[in-house]
């Protein structure tokens, strides 16, 4: 060592030996950006070509949900680790942002201090930026360790979905923690260096990654640190530009469109997306094809979807046709998308190679049609996902090319073909649609009342095509009547006038049957001059609410029960079998698409004696029982039905009657009992019927 | 009245069982008639064929051509055609052959066609009544037919029960030699015979069908062993492929197989409008449950309340019990 | 090649009791709902695929009355090039072979190298694809569960035979083939596409183009006539067996017996 310089020269000959690379840097600055632009101009493409999508309305409510779900992190700590995990890596990257502006800045202009940064705030941001350096570091550690060893489950790629993206991810987080290394080695090298004259101008924050760096550094040579100073820049720019233009190329791409894909992620999620945006249905039908047919067919929306999936697999943890493997899991319906628009639109070489015709058929290609038709639009996978990715409307879409094209599976023509002759899935008769309340001992206690010329009401009970129809289910329709009755609600119904609400003839892709089926129900519905309108079935609770226009309000029927117990109108009767341990089910139409929670909870709770337990997987968590409407049709190939877990859940939260609010659960919850061996040992109740037993008719109200 | 024939399918130098019912069909028609069995075919087989009917029918018009070796529906008619006279009514099993054949020869005699008829309600005059199936099976129809220039019926196979007659000593008359040369426009290759252990339930007379009553996948077996006692095959509800007890080509319903057997069999399956869906033709329903309430019993035309494990393997062994009796 | 598919409308009555008017002479046909007749569809279908194979048209026609024109709609929807109504007062009551003999003089019309039919109606007898073939001459087979083109003049079709095996055979063209359900997955057809061909004209076809003689067809030439319809009659729910276990098992065999056979 030549003699002590001061720690301002030695801060000049640590900016000296950065300027001898000047010139490279700036190269690999302007290298860097130019490459990044011309790859995210190349991942435009098919978003300019893609199908419209209205997202520009509502730009205050859309950034808050940016505020919430982006900088928020909302969904994250759904799963504990990860999500702890990724709100530290998601903290640590905005606060580094703007000291790896600065660092690259530093590069061409040794001098340059971020604006604001000076004086006081300087220091105290550096000693955050050396610990999000530090915190990163340590999560990505951890994140490779997760990766490695502990191997969590909803990582895993089946066979079928290719080989694991194990390496990729471990490759981008080496990535990151070399960045943050370089980070911190810049730091510490000129930290080391000033310190060797005297007391440090630059304190690091203690235990950081800097600062042990700078310890393990002290009596390293000034020399070799300037070459270490100049190393770790070096090292630190290849990387973060290599990282900036790896990322679109993967599922780091989200870091950059997350905050996009969740400002302009849909803001009424029940709303089905139309067939064409900016078509409205008197004009669809000179739309000539329908859905998603190829590729371009997605909305630009969807595209970006597909982009910012970070794989994370809450999504397919969460999905009951995979949890029962069926051929679909919703991680791989974007993963699939995104992996053939980077093959048709490559970055290198003519975007699809020159052709200007949409690419071929999705279905038979990168999707299948029993994957498709597997879906039973629970909705737990978009409940999860912490991008706000859409799958609904794509899975819809997606069907809805498939009905336009006639490849509809043989199970589900023949009640489509029922549903338009008949107006309901069994191509059962219309004047029988009545008949569960035209029983001559029923009608004596409960009389039901069917709106016409002759008959008005205040309110209109919704009974629907299973509830008319099926022998089982027809005692929930006179539980809620009863129900009605008691409570002095002057009520109807349509009768042979009612049409199946189309719930799911709409989600299975059938438009122009569901817009038939609609329109003569909200006529049906405007000529009785009901004033609201009740239902005991979720799936027509949604179509009422969400699907159709113009028709009085609606309430499922918990909605009431629990207001008239709450006014006092309903008591009951305590329940008297003491071994019963009650669970409720949340309908996937009731809980997570209209967020009715409480209000069950609350009858059941309302009810004395009543023992409830909570399932693991309920409120918005809850595990679809198999499907409704027209999914009873479907024959997926799958390993396990739904229900069969679903009651298994229910068996090991202990509870031994299943109490739900929805037929169609009723159906696969009653046959799953019976298929998983539990009969005699667990039952299942609708909500209606339970109330109706348990009502205690003799109190005056 | 016209003379009546009886075209008799055979195969392996056996006539088949449709022999005797047309027969019996014939003697419906007119009770003091003798039917006349007219069959074609080649070599040893056809004659083994034509004496095996000589119990049942006083003549046997008997066709050799090397032509006809295989049954070409096509050939057959043209044979039949040199040889009847124009106003005979011939009666024909209502199977795939008899369906191939008849309503051409039917054209080219100029006469009535009835197809799958089931029971012979009576002559009047020229006018002959006979009763056919319609809508799967849910409603029955008298049908009248103009039989003045001869008529060609099907006969649903099963429909009629053969008579056992005073044994006639049947004579065979060779008809060989007024048919000439026979050329056809399709021509027979080879048969592809089903796939062993593929059973096609659709083709059965009788189901043993079971649903969740057999509780567990070792108890299929018991229905199986059923089933094969009674030269039926065992069918299912969906709960039974669920549970992947069953393949999936053996369920009955919405979602599987439309059945129309004669006899369905229905163990432990309680009958939901699903399963029902897919038993058509109106077979005779035998339910056995042991829930009393089971809605299978609205629907079917008898039922037990018992325990199928139980009740099974005792009526295979009665089934086992009067083989063995009759074989004797 | 040119296919002309002979399709019919029946009532769809899977689902739901069939029941006899006052009168007794027909089913109560005003609940009813109407559709293509299964056998049919699965013919059209099948023409659609030979023709997406070698090219060509398919043509649906159906002897009926104006209400019959939405099955030609539905199966236009589905891909048939053109649909035609035959229909004229003087054919109504014609029998099976009075329906032949229209189809006949209608085929000699055009040209259509296959004509298909379904296999049977709902209510028909499973004869007018074998009395069309006698007709015009042609030959025929039925019960057809896949068809193969082998060259411009002949087929290879299987037919559906005792149980499931297939008879294989060599059919020349032009032929008729009458078309087993099961052959082919039909499409489905939705309202949509149905009202995309809403406005196509469907020409209709009577006597006068056809050149039939008055009297050859319809209801005085028929000599098969439905007098009646009647219901056999049924029990209401089961009888329940109340014998001990044995006796109700020979109860059992014996209704097996009678009601099935033995094999």
């Amino acid at each position: 060592m030549e003699g002590i310089e001061s720690a301002a020269q030695v801060t000049l000959s640590l900016a000296a030996s950065l300027a001898t690379g000047r010139v490279l840097f700036l190269l690999i600055h302007i290298l860097g950006v130019l490459c990044f632009a011309y790859i995210v101009a190349k991942r435009m493409v098919p978003l300019l070509r893609a199908e419209r999508d209205f997202r520009f309305d509502h730009p205050l409510i859309r950034l808050g949900r940016v505020l919430k779900f982006w900088l928020g992190q909302w969904k994250h700590p759904r799963y504990k680790l990860a999500g702890i995990l990724h709100v530290f890596i998601f903290a640590g990257f905005i606060v580094l942002a703007i000291r790896a502006f600065s660092v690259l800045i530093v590069g061409v202009s040794e001098n340059f201090v971020m604006p604001g940064l000076s004086g006081r705030a300087g220091p105290i941001y550096d000693i955050i930026t050396d610990y999000s350096a530090t915190i990163v570091f340590l999560c990505m550690v951890i994140a490779v360790i997760r990766r490695l060893v502990f191997k969590p489950a909803r990582y895993a790629v089946p066979a079928r979905y290719g080989k694991a993206h194990t390496a990729d991810a471990i490759f981008l987080l080496s990535l990151i923690a070399i960045l943050m290394v370089a980070d911190s080695l810049f730091a510490a090298a000129r930290a080391a260096a000033q310190s060797q004259p005297g007391p440090s101008v630059e304190t690091l924050a203690a235990f950081s990654l800097p600062w042990i760096l700078q310890k393990a550094l002290l009596s390293t040579a000034l020399s070799t640190l300037g070459k270490l100073y100049f190393g770790a820049y070096l090292v630190h720019e290849l990387t973060f530009y290599f990282l900036l233009c790896y990322r679109p190329f993967g599922i780091q791409f989200h870091v950059e469109t997350s905050l996009f894909n969740i400002y302009f992620a849909k803001l009424d999620r029940e709303i089905l997306k139309p067939v064409r945006w900016g078509v409205n249905d008197e004009h669809l039908d000179q739309v000539k094809s329908f859905g998603v047919k190829t590729f371009e067919d997605f909305t630009w929306k969807h595209m970006l979807d597909f982009y910012s999936c970070a794989d994370c697999g809450r999504c397919s943890d969460n999905c009951p046709a995979t949890a029962v493997g069926r051929p679909l899991s919703p991680r791989f319906i974007t993963i699939k998308a995104r992996d053939y628009s980077f093959k048709r639109y490559p970055i290198l070489g003519s975007t699809n190679n020159g052709e200007t015709n949409n690419g071929a058929a999705l279905i038979g290609s990168i999707y299948s049609a029993d994957e498709i038709w597997s879906c039973t639009t629970c909705g737990a996978c978009e409940e999860e996902c912490p991008l706000l990715i859409e799958y609904i409307d794509k899975i819809v879409d997606l069907r809805r090319g498939m009905v336009d094209d006639g490849n509809v599976p043989q199970s589900l023509q023949k009640p489509l073909k029922a549903l338009e002759s008949r107006g309901n899935p069994y191509g059962k008769m219309e004047k029988k649609k009545a008949d569960w309340a035209n029983a001559k001992e029923f009608q004596q206690t409960c009389p039901v009342k069917t709106l016409g010329k002759n008959n008005s009401a205040d309110t209109l009970y919704f009974v629907d095509s299973i509830t008319s129809y099926d022998d089982r289910m027809q005692s929930i329709g006179r539980a809620t009547a009863k129900i009605l009755n008691h409570v002095g609600e002057n009520f109807g119904i349509l009768g042979a006038a009612e049409r199946d609400s189309g719930h799911e003839v709409r989600r299975f892709g059938e438009e122009t049957l569901f817009m038939a089926l609609r329109d003569h129900n909200v006529d049906a519905i405007r000529a009785s001059g009901v004033q609201r309108i009740v239902t005991a079935d979720p799936h027509a609770y949604n179509a009422l609410k969400h699907d159709y226009k113009d028709v009085p309000p609606v309430e499922h029927i918990s909605q009431v029960i629990a207001r008239e117990v709450k006014a006092g109108k309903i008591k009951f009767n305590p329940i008297e079998n003491g071994n019963s341990v009650y669970t409720y089910h949340d309908p996937c139409y009731l809980g997570r698409h209209n967020q009715i929670y409480d209000d069950p909870r609350d009858v059941l709770d309302a009810i004395p004696g009543l023992k409830r337990v909570e399932m693991t997987r309920s409120r918005d968590r809850s595990f679809c029982c198999g499907g409704g409407g027209l999914m009873l049709f479907y024959e997926p190939k799958e390993d396990q039905r739904m229900g069969v877990q679903r009651v298994q859940m229910a068996a090991e939260a202990g509870a031994n009657v299943i109490v739900t609010a929805c037929p169609f659960c009723m159906v696969n919850i009653e046959d799953a009992i019976k298929v998983a061996g539990l009969e005699g040992k667990m039952t299942a109740i609708d909500l209606a019927e339970l109330v109706d037993q348990q009502i205690a008719r003799d109190v005056p109200i | 009245m016209a003379r009546i024939f009886a075209y008799i399918v055979h195969k392996g130098g056996v006539a088949a069982d449709s022999a005797l019912e047309l027969a019996a069909a014939a003697r419906k028609i007119d009770a003091v008639a003798s039917p006349t069995a007219i069959l074609t075919g080649w070599g040893a087989d056809l004659d083994a064929a034509c004496n095996t009917l000589g119990a049942s029918y006083p003549e046997i018009w008997k066709i050799a051509n090397e032509a006809l070796a295989y049954p070409n529906a096509e050939l057959v008619r043209k044979a039949l055609l040199k040889v009847l006279p124009s106003d005979s009514i011939v009666l024909v099993a209502h199977e795939h052959f008899g369906i191939d054949l008849a309503p051409g020869l039917s054209i080219k005699m100029d006469s009535a066609f009835v197809s799958d008829v089931l029971d012979i309600a009576g002559v009047e005059g020229a006018g002959l009544k006979v009763v056919r199936q319609e809508f799967g099976g849910q409603v029955s129809a008298h049908v009248r037919c103009d039989i003045s220039s001869g008529a060609v019926v099907t006969i649903r196979p099963g429909a009629f029960k053969a008579v056992e007659g005073a044994p006639v000593s049947g004579v065979v008359v060779d008809k060989s030699n007024d048919v000439g040369g026979l050329v056809s426009g399709r021509r027979y290759l080879e048969t592809v015979v089903a796939e062993a252990g593929d059973v096609d339930i659709t083709k059965y007379n009788v189901l043993v069908s079971i649903g969740r009553g057999i509780q567990e996948k070792d108890n299929v077996a018991i229905a199986q062993e059923l089933a094969d006692a009674l030269g039926a095959a065992v069918s299912c509800s969906r709960p039974v492929v669920d549970a992947k007890w069953m393949d999936k080509s053996r369920q009955v319903g919405s979602s599987g197989k439309t059945v129309k057997p004669k006899v369905y069999l229905a163990c432990g399956i309680s009958g939901s409008f699903q399963h029902l869906a897919g038993i058509k033709g109106s077979p005779f329903l035998i339910a056995i449950n042991k829930n009393p309430k089971a809605p299978i019993f609205q629907v079917a035309d008898v039922g037990i309340v018992d325990d199928i494990l139980e009740f099974l393997p005792e009526l295979t062994n009665k089934v086992r019990e009067m083989r063995s009796v009759a074989a004797k | 090649m040119e296919i002309l598919v002979c399709a019919r409308r029946v009532p769809d009555t899977s689902e739901n009791e069939i029941q006899l008017n006052s009168a007794g002479n027909d089913i109560e046909r005003d609940e009813l709902v109407y559709s293509i007749n299964e056998a049919d569809n699965y013919a059209v279908e099948e023409a659609l695929q030979i023709v997406a194979r070698v090219g060509g048209n398919v043509t649906v026609a159906t002897v009926g009355g104006e209400d019959d024109e939405e099955i030609l709609r539905r199966e236009m929807a589905m891909g048939a090039n053109h649909g035609v109504l035959i229909t004229d007062e003087a054919f109504r009551g014609s029998d099976g072979r009075g329906i032949a003999s229209i189809l006949k003089a209608f085929v000699q019309k055009g040209h259509y190298d296959l004509i298909l039919t379904g296999i049977q109606a709902e209510d028909g007898g499973a004869q007018v694809g074998g009395m069309l073939a006698a007709l015009l001459d042609y030959p025929f087979a039925s019960l057809v569960n896949s068809i193969e083109i082998l060259d411009g003049k002949k087929l290879k079709v299987s037919r559906e035979i005792e149980g499931g095996n297939k008879e294989i055979n060599e059919i020349d063209l032009p032929c008729v083939l009458s078309i087993q359900t099961g052959i082919n997955e039909p499409r489905y057809v939705g309202m949509k596409g149905i009202r995309q061909v809403a406005s196509l004209p469907i020409p209709t076809f009577g006597t006068s183009e056809l050149g039939i003689p008055p009297g050859a067809v319809g209801e005085a030439a028929a000599k098969v006539k439905r007098v009646d319809y009647f219901v056999p009659a049924l029990g209401k729910g089961a009888e329940i067996l109340q014998g001990s276990r044995e006796e109700n098992i020979d109860k059992v065999l014996e209704l097996v017996i009678a009601k099935g056979g033995l094999k």
